[in-house]
């Protein structure tokens, strides 16, 4: 068969031309006839009993449309997996900024005084604002014990080890909520017939999430719920749960008006009220030999999940297993718990668990180094997972890696060794103190364990009646390039062009479900069956005697029109298998808990002024093995992005809390990195074989998320030789560290001890 | 006429080369006047307190947030959005390059990008790394880490874009 390649290739981003002309059509540029706009009126208090509702008099009430949990016509949930969370509160509220009423009206801009005009009476209620007090039970908010879920990893004999340990290393690590900050923010349309049912128009990244949510909400059958795709201006996760909500708020909004509702959200109720990544606290006790290996060692994950259960569990599950990082763990005991807060829940952000529990072990690797007076980079040497040997949940790692190999390119990219001795000798003087730090991580692909198995993906293809192929998928552009990366799959399956292939916008009455665009699984799980699609599409040409063997993309695209002319439809499916070499038990966190890992090597320099106690991070190597790069343009933003959010991460993003409520919910108080704060970051790839994937690709869009936080502490600790071990560190954590310990004047450069 | 109605008043403004009359409150948005009455969606709303640039259009040649114009502010003025740039069928060498060298994501800050990125280039033909990294510094963008922004800008700077 003559073809070009297109894999590999940085085939153009497939929706590109309408982002940079301005056509592409976001939510809230969809305008529908008659159309109301719909506003929340939200909790003002952490928790407590509603005790009565009054509409101020002023406000021309007979105007707008009100909706309260009496007009739910199903169930008053938003269906996720425990469905403890309500559309709208009833008589209790478990956090502030908890949906109570909802508000229609024509005029926009009356709106927000009409959400002020509507008081509500509370009988307060004791809260619980963080781990520790949650744990302490003084107040029970959720379920027997405030504890959502738990898991247990147990591998070998933890208990023996320690008397044979020549070090014991011991280190608590803390993370802080993120917020996902899509420059978009989230936004829903919905429009009710009774005779269609309810169809909603939106910003999200799981439209069968949304549908999902609809049915139980609406009590409406699965044919009666229509759930689109707007273009979608970025979710990294945020975008994955909580447009269950506002589908389900403008429906019920749409329902009783009769009329199409639209809500978005400005930039603070988005921010105050939406979900954030999981506040987290590690702690780790390791023995180790005398020569720098790991023996066993406890660990104890920790996530605050807010006030309901949403995503909790699975966040969890991810941070469970990543928590060992990449080392062999010969024996080790894990327990890890979600427990519940008064705050608004906590939810998906690229990554999921894992930048927070792989901060922790990539900073308590540093506190092992020093323990026992080993270099960073061979302490993790040392220690790294090998082809053969088994991760914490007992999986044998059969992909070809050499993790020792990506340490030795990244310390030489980084001009490691030389910089370090250098940084030595200048930070005996001056004001600036200079560092380097490495973090060495990896992030499972698709989703964990059985998880694959119950969401059990299709994918559909279609020959067109111009003979151009369109492909079928529920999966969601959302930035990250799944429509270009699925198309580029599928034309190189089929020997055609770039061109030739396009995609469905996801519409679920046009759509099959192939699972949620989440948990880097897109390019690995449905990718891979974009492939099988694609045969399966050529062989029933093929069979019907109308595509020969070798054939041009012009012949295909003749056999195409052919069939749809003589035979009518020409479609495709292709449904996961699980691999039968996958085994995962649910009881005892103990399998396979990923089909592939991709694995990275961080280096960040970084340079603290002791004048301002600002960081600047001055370099950033960045160097992964994600499997075969599907599109070098495509792959290399998915890295650069997330290592700015990583940044973000580590030196910048910080969430204000008071009883539960963000207090910065604006881009003025709550900073994210500008053009002017980042460092040229500098990325590699490594390939290194994979067979799981369509064409040997592995996901790629959370991993750059996980290494960037512990590279640079690390590298900070290395300046100033004081230990920081909780996310963000602000200027002024650096001022109190350096005061506190008097290290301005006589800091130890640390790069002497390795 | 409601209240509302009688405190609109009239605003003429050229708007990507185009003259236009039109009715509003003084105080209204800019942005609004925009993708409400003019239908020009292109520019987006990111914040609305000025910080992310997602809604920068040029007004007499400068880049303002449509954000925190009120109308009143641009009677008589010139204004030029991505839709302008746009052109028919062709793309200029900014969108181009935003194209090629993935400067695009999500999209949604893109049009606010390239607009502040063709008034760098219209002060400065052949910006530096430091000129582009500067002037990009009142967009915000959460998807590419600006990296294949400032390539994107450099890229269509060395082909040369027409201001």
């Amino acid at each position: 068969m003559e073809k070009d390649h297109i894999i590999g290739l940085p085939a153009p981003r497939k929706e590109g031309r309408d982002k940079v002309t301005g056509k592409a059509r976001y939510i809230d540029d969809i305008t529908l006839p008659n159309m109301l706009y719909g506003a929340t009126v939200r909790s003002r208090i952490p928790r407590g009993r509603i005790k009565k509702i009054t509409f101020d008099p002023g406000v021309p009430w007979d105007e707008f449309v009100v909706v309260s949990a009496k007009d739910i016509p199903g169930e008053n949930c938003i269906a996720l997996i425990e469905n403890d969370q309500p559309c709208l509160a009833e008589e209790i509220v478990n956090h502030p900024e908890e949906p109570i009423l909802l508000l229609a009206h024509p005029e926009k801009h009356l709106l927000p005084k009409a959400v002020e005009a509507v008081n509500i009476e509370y009988e307060p209620l004791p809260a619980v604002f963080s781990i520790a007090d949650s744990e302490r039970r003084s107040e029970i908010i959720w379920g027997k014990d405030n504890t959502f879920k738990t898991y247990l990893i147990q591998k070998g004999d933890v208990d023996a080890i320690w008397e044979k340990a020549a070090f014991i290393v011991e280190g608590e690590y803390f993370t802080g909520a993120q917020e996902q900050l899509y420059i978009e923010t989230n936004g829903m349309i919905a429009q009710f017939d009774p005779k269609q049912g309810i169809t909603v128009w939106g910003s999200l990244q799981c439209p069968y999430y949304v549908h999902k949510a609809l049915m139980a909400l609406c009590g409406l059958p699965e044919d009666k719920v229509r759930v689109v795709q707007a273009e979608t201006g970025g979710a990294f996760g945020g975008k994955e749960e909580y447009p269950s909500m506002i589908a389900a708020h403008a429906a019920l909004l749409a329902m009783k008006s009769g009329r199409p509702v639209k809500i978005i959200y400005d930039r603070a109720e988005d921010m105050v009220a939406t979900t954030k990544r999981h506040p987290s606290r590690t702690w780790h006790r390791t023995a180790v030999s005398k020569d720098g290996k790991i023996l066993g060692g406890e660990i104890e994950f920790t996530i605050d999940g807010g006030a309901y259960v949403t995503l909790s569990p699975v966040v969890l599950s991810r941070g469970t297993i990543h928590a060992g990082g990449p080392y062999y763990w010969p024996s080790v005991r894990v327990r890890a718990k979600a427990v519940a807060t008064n705050a608004p829940p906590h939810g998906a952000f690229r990554g999921f668990g894992a930048p927070q529990c792989l901060f922790a072990i990539e900073r308590h690797m540093d506190r092992i180094s020093e323990a026992v007076k080993l270099p960073p980079a061979e302490i993790r040497r040392r220690n790294f997972l090998k082809p053969g040997q088994t991760t914490i949940t007992e999986q044998i790692v059969r992909e070809e890696i050499d993790l020792g190999k990506l340490l030795d390119r990244a310390l030489s990219l980084a001009d490691y060794d030389s910089k370090r001795q250098r940084f030595a000798k200048q930070n005996e003087s001056g004001n600036c103190r200079k560092g380097m730090g490495i973090a060495a991580f990896l992030h499972g692909a698709g989703f964990t364990g059985s998880g694959e198995r119950y969401l059990s993906s299709v994918v559909g293809m279609e020959g067109r009646a111009d003979g151009g192929v369109r492909i079928l998928v529920s999966s969601t552009e959302i930035g990250q390039g799944t429509n270009t990366i699925l198309c580029q799959i599928a034309a190189e399956a089929l020997g055609l062009r770039y061109g030739d292939v396009e995609i469905a916008r996801p519409d679920t009455t046009e759509v099959p479900n192939s699972g949620p665009t989440v948990a880097s699984r897109t390019a690995m799980v449905v990718g891979k069956l974009v492939q099988s699609a694609a045969l399966g599409l050529k062989q029933t040409l093929a069979g019907c005697g109308m595509l020969g063997r070798n054939y041009t993309p012009e012949e295909f695209r003749a056999a195409c029109r052919e069939y749809v002319s003589t035979q009518g439809q020409l479609r495709s499916f292709a449904k996961y298998e699980q691999p039968a070499d996958i085994f995962w038990d649910d009881q005892n966190y103990r399998g396979e808990a990923y089909a592939a890992f991709a694995w990275a090597v961080y280096v960040a320099e970084v340079t603290v002024d002791l004048a301002t106690y600002g960081v600047s991070v001055d370099d950033f190597v960045a160097l992964q093995e994600v499997g075969r790069v599907l599109n070098p343009v495509l792959a290399k933003g998915q890295i650069a992005g997330g290592v700015a959010q990583g940044i973000g991460f580590a030196l910048y993003e910080k969430v204000e809390w008071r009883d539960g409520r963000m207090q910065n919910g604006q881009m003025t108080n709550y900073i994210m990195p500008t053009s002017a704060d980042l460092p040229p970051v500098r990325i590699f790839f490594e390939e290194m074989g994979n067979t799981h994937g369509a064409y040997g690709a592995k996901g790629i869009g959370e991993l750059p998320m996980d290494g960037p936080a512990p590279a640079i502490v690390n590298a900070v600790v290395d300046a100033l030789g004081i230990p920081f071990d909780s996310v963000p560190v602000l200027p002024e954590n650096i001022f109190e560290a350096v005061s506190t310990t008097g290290a301005r004047e006589n800091t130890v450069p640390s790069a002497g001890r390795g | 006429m409601t209240s509302k109605e009688r405190a609109k008043r009239e605003f003429s403004l050229v708007i990507n080369g185009e003259p236009k009359t039109l009715r509003a409150h003084p105080m209204e948005r800019l942005l609004d006047v925009l993708r409400e009455q003019l239908g020009l969606t292109g520019t987006k709303e990111g914040c609305g307190e000025g910080e992310c640039g997602a809604c920068a259009v040029l007004m007499d040649g400068a880049l303002v947030d449509s954000c925190l114009i009120p109308i009143l502010q641009a009677q008589g003025s010139n204004i030029v959005t991505i839709e302008k740039l746009a052109g028919d069928a062709r793309l200029c060498a900014l969108q181009e390059a935003f194209l090629e060298c993935g400067g695009a994501q999500c999209g949604i800050c893109t049009p606010g990008m390239i607009l502040a990125a063709q008034y760098l280039l219209n002060r400065k033909p052949r910006p530096t790394m430091e000129d582009i990294r500067e002037g990009l510094s009142g967009n915000l963008c959460r998807c590419t880490g600006y990296t294949q922004i400032f390539e994107a800008v450099a890229e269509a700077a060395r082909r040369g874009v027409s201001a």
